[in-house]
């Protein structure tokens, strides 16, 4: 299951390294949302500060839907949806390798939105350990959620459509804890509250979804 | 072929869930004004019963599903029944929003507050919606069942989630209503019957929907398969003429 994760993972990488999508369009997308927010909000009292660990998950989530849109136009482009069940590898590790390369992806979003907050915002990053435990599981937990919910948009006209209307409200606990912790962590929270529960959610989110995919990818290769 | 969706089964809980229904109204509007929430407290009468039936409706979605899903217990019935459930839960859900708005406005002064449970119907509403949605995609009747019925076995993962997740964020929603039943509670009683009264109607309200709502769908079905079938006859007989 483990070497079909790593196959099916670096191939999926492979593709977004030399399609460059991720980095040309993606990338710039989210970056654009975090300077439309700044237009929305009032920048100059401190709104943007306060609201920054909210924005920065909200456009995580919205670049979130474009990466696993493209994610699942990998497998519907010539057949390769065919191709990998023809394959014989474990539908399991077909999942994990599809959730690890939609992480390893939003984590290197979530870098470029981190240094665009820090910029565009004047955030201070204090309380590094939360902030990256929070954006590991946080991460963990949207990239399996949207491998499963892809899966299941996959091959339809309305995928574009779709695809958020499931994803979206799926997601919302991953919303609420992340952006909680970060508050905390940064010190912009206005209850207090502590990052450390709001972590465990997320570790818990992150194993019940894989979990989840783990298991319900194999009835949904069968149908392909 | 059958073409109406009534018998005798639908006829008797279509009665017993018109009868309770409307005893559920009268009792609520005989109910004393409360003192904090005046006039809007009858509201007990129906508002409870609306928000359990819609659990009841996805609870019922769910165990549909995980029979479709379940190899041995695979049949077209289950995925009817799933989709029926989900849509009367849908008209549950949005109705349970609708009454709980009407009640908080006296209450909390606003016909919205980001309160956990509020939060968590709209949520649900959110997610089984998108999962409507899934099973309109046109798509052959097995894909779409079994993406249907993974939809929502993991619609019912996520809806504890989000409750854990929008509990822990704020909470301003008064106990649960079912809370009130516990010895010791200052309920009065005759609020305590129209509360278990609006339960047993919507229940029966939500079990004649349902048998009405599957019968559709299984006329759908047939009329689907019938209509490829008399598509396929006149298409050999007009090769066969041409012959």
């Amino acid at each position: 299951m483990w070497r079909d994760a790593l196959l099916v993972g670096a191939k999926d990488l492979r593709v977004e390294a030399r399609s460059r999508v991720a980095t040309n369009q993606v990338a710039p997308f989210a970056v654009l949302v975090l300077v439309l927010f700044a237009f929305a909000l009032d920048p100059d009292r401190g709104m943007l500060q306060r609201a920054a660990a909210g924005l920065f998950w909200v456009a995580v989530l919205f670049s979130a839907v474009l990466t696993v849109q493209r994610s699942q136009a990998v497998e519907g482009a010539d057949g390769i949806g065919d191709a990998l069940r023809l394959s014989g590898l474990d539908p399991a590790g077909i999942f994990l390798g599809k959730a690890g390369a939609l992480a390893v992806e939003l984590f290197a979003l979530e870098l470029v939105l981190g240094a665009g907050v820090i910029v565009l915002y004047g955030v201070d990053p204090a309380g590094y350990p939360t902030l990256v435990a929070t954006a590991a599981a946080a991460t963990l937990a949207l990239a399996a959620a949207g491998t499963i919910y892809g899966a299941l948009a996959s091959g339809s006209r309305v995928q574009e459509t779709l695809l958020p209307l499931l994803l979206l409200p799926a997601v919302a606990p991953v919303l609420i804890a992340a952006t909680r912790a970060w508050e905390a962590a940064l010190g912009t929270a206005v209850a207090v509250t502590a990052a450390a529960d709001w972590v465990s959610l997320l570790g818990v989110l992150a194993v019940v979804y894989v979990a989840f995919g783990v298991a319900a990818f194999g009835p949904l290769m069968e149908e392909r | 072929m059958r073409t109406s969706t009534s018998s005798s089964l639908t006829l008797s809980l279509g009665l017993a869930a018109g009868l309770s229904l409307g005893a559920a109204v009268v009792l609520g509007l005989t109910l004393p004004a409360s003192v904090e929430q005046g006039e809007y407290s009858r509201l007990i009468a129906i508002h409870p019963g609306l928000a359990w039936a819609s659990y009841l409706c996805f609870g019922v979605t769910a165990l549909s599903s995980a029979a479709w899903l379940w190899p041995r217990t695979r049949a077209p019935r289950w995925d009817r029944l799933a989709g029926a459930s989900a849509e009367i839960g849908v008209v549950f859900t949005a109705l349970t929003l609708a009454t709980g708005s009407i009640w908080g406005r006296p209450t909390w002064g606003v016909w919205w507050v980001w309160d956990a449970r509020l939060t968590l119907s709209a949520l649900m509403l959110a997610l089984y919606l998108g999962y409507l949605a899934l099973r309109r995609v046109p798509n052959p009747p097995e894909i779409r069942a079994r993406r249907s019925a993974v939809a929502a076995l993991l619609a019912v993962v996520v809806v504890p989630l989000n409750h854990f997740a929008v509990d822990w964020w704020r909470t301003l929603h008064q106990g649960r209503s079912f809370a009130q039943l516990d010895p010791g509670n200052d309920l009065d009683g005759a609020f305590i019957g129209a509360m278990l009264l609006g339960l047993l109607a919507m229940t029966l309200v939500y079990s004649w929907l349902l048998v009405h709502r599957y019968r559709v769908a299984r006329l759908e079905d047939e009329r689907d398969e019938r209509s490829f079938e008399e598509a396929l006859d006149a298409r050999r007989r007009e090769t066969v003429v041409a012959r």
